[in-house]
């Protein structure tokens, strides 16, 4: 496991997973896709021709706290001004983000990632220009954002997931949120180059 | 023909005290997750800020919890914030003081 990489030559950005982590990578964005889609946008109780004609998006704050960190309030002592600001920004935001997902996720199966893994050994070489780095980048965010949000990651911790038994799953999920992590500063290393 | 009369304009009152041009600020605040340099990396990419001063600005959210990242009008401000949340980090805008 070496991270990313900047091509010398070409400038491209390049690593090679296994099979495991290519196909771990594809189900965190998956399930960042899914949270993303599923819970609705637009106000839930609402007549259904008027949700068909309501082109606006939300004005309250998500109740899932991973989406609430996703998008946050801009405006912290004016709820008109915050709630104004949500519904012009959270619909293009979610987009951008379910969109980076997706592209981790294409990227990935172009690399040679099958739907379903099976064969042992299989190794996902990917290499990206810059703006699909980035774009890897933004997402790398996200799900560590919806991990550490969901695992309840606060600062100094590292002592607290360090003690916890190998057959803890918080403790596991801990230790891909750092996966992810290391990943993420290789590539951000790689594109400051 | 006569020329008019010239008339008495009153000197219009000016303030040297005007209202100053940008007084919204983005300001970005500490959270636990984002690498230091990611928020770096973010800092000059978006703002194209200099290296320097974007690991300035990074170790002021870091250490202080918070930094006012740039300053402008309320819509300047509110494309700011919205950028910082595509990346990920936690901003808000407020008037600066």
């Amino acid at each position: 496991m070496t991270g990313f990489t900047r091509h010398r030559r070409s400038g491209r950005i390049i690593a090679n997973f296994t099979g495991f982590e290519a196909d771990l990578l594809r189900s965190l964005a998956g399930q960042l896709v899914e949270l993303l889609r599923n819970e609705s946008a637009a106000p839930i109780e609402q007549d259904p021709l008027e949700a068909m004609l309501d082109f606006s998006g939300p004005t309250t704050e998500p109740e899932d706290p991973v989406l609430a960190r996703l998008f946050p309030s801009a405006y912290r002592d004016d709820e008109e001004a915050a709630g104004d600001f949500r519904r012009f920004t959270e619909g293009a935001l979610r987009d951008g983000k379910a969109a980076a997902a997706a592209t981790v996720i294409d990227t990935l199966e172009e690399a040679g990632l099958p739907p379903e893994l099976a064969e042992d050994g299989l190794m996902i070489d990917v290499e990206m220009d810059e703006p699909t780095a980035e774009t890897w980048m933004r997402s790398f965010t996200d799900i560590r954002l919806a991990l550490a949000t969901r695992l309840e990651v606060e600062e100094g911790d590292e002592d607290y997931w360090a003690t916890l038994p190998d057959d803890d799953p918080r403790g596991q999920a801990h230790d891909i949120y750092d996966w992810v992590g290391y990943l993420q500063e290789t590539l951000v290393e790689a594109l400051s180059d | 023909m006569s020329a008019p009369s010239p008339v008495e304009l009153d000197e219009p009152v000016t303030d040297d005290l005007t209202v100053p041009a940008t007084p919204w600020i983005t300001i970005v605040w500490n959270d636990p997750v984002n690498l230091m340099s990611y928020v770096t990396f973010v800092f000059q990419k978006y703002f194209g800020y200099s290296k320097k001063k974007s690991e300035k600005l990074m170790l002021e959210v870091h250490q202080d919890g918070r930094s006012a990242v740039s300053s402008g009008s309320r819509e300047e401000m509110e494309r700011d914030v919205q950028a910082m949340h595509e990346y990920g980090l936690w901003a808000t805008l407020e008037k600066s003081e």
